[in-house]
């Protein structure tokens, strides 16, 4: 997987433990593995189902130019974005990413780039239903600011 | 020329359908949607505030001002909330 990036748009529920002792095991010569792992919050045990809604022909294409830029910006050896879709449960695993490389800071930083540039690039939208209401999640600034911080930092 | 649109999220719910085809002469997504708006108020209140939109052509995310020739899908949603 030395040029591509692994990417995966399920609505099934993965184990994210799994995913992880599969991208690791599947290593050679990386000396640092980095994921991390977003979960549905529960809105304070109010949360009935978090329902995400995405546009298929999209996903792909932009999940692979997120990995394939953060590919050129650090010397990873692999790249792993997985993203859920439908129909989700409090406190289950929306999605994961996970980086490789020969050290440490680069499979860090690739990682906090690949967030940053999913949550304002990939087309997801989430809708949070509570027994009371249904209300769609809005892109906060501070998501924007983040995203532009990258592009203004010299790779 | 005829061009498929495509909504998302609560651009969708708004519009009432997530799909439709037109014929256009539009030259930019920008009068696209101006031409939307004349085809009803479910269309104008989904299209009121254009800083909350964001448009793809061919599933690549793009500017109002782009030009549409050539372009087979356009796709209206709100910012993206992944991740």
């Amino acid at each position: 997987m030395a040029s591509g990036v692994d990417i995966r748009v399920q609505a099934a529920l993965f184990d994210p433990g799994a995913v992880l002792s599969e991208f690791t095991a599947r290593q050679s010569g990386a000396g640092a593995v980095v994921s991390f792992t977003g979960l549905v919050r529960d809105l304070g045990g109010t949360l009935t189902t978090m329902e995400i809604e995405h546009y298929p022909e999209m996903t792909t294409k932009a999940l692979t130019k997120i990995g394939q830029d953060a590919m050129a910006r650090w010397p990873l050896l692999d790249v792993l974005i997985l993203h859920r879709f439908g129909q989700l449960t409090p406190d289950a695993p929306i999605m994961m990413v996970a980086t490789a490389s020969l050290h440490r800071k680069a499979a860090f930083e690739a990682a906090d780039f690949l967030m940053d540039y999913l949550k304002s690039d990939a087309p997801f939208w989430k809708k949070e239903v509570t027994s009371a209401s249904a209300s769609w999640v809005a892109a906060t600034e501070e998501d924007d600011a983040a995203r532009a911080a990258w592009a203004e930092r010299k790779p | 020329m005829k061009i498929d649109i495509r909504y998302f999220a609560w651009v969708r719910e708004r519009i009432g359908h997530g799909h439709e085809t037109v014929e256009t002469e539009a030259a930019t997504p920008a009068a696209l949607i101006e031409e939307l708006r004349g085809k009803g108020p479910h269309y104008a209140a989904a299209f009121e505030d254009m800083t909350a939109l964001r448009v793809a052509l061919d599933q690549e995310l793009t500017e109002f001002s782009a030009p549409l020739s050539g372009a087979r899908e356009v796709a209206f949603f709100p910012p993206m909330t992944g991740g």
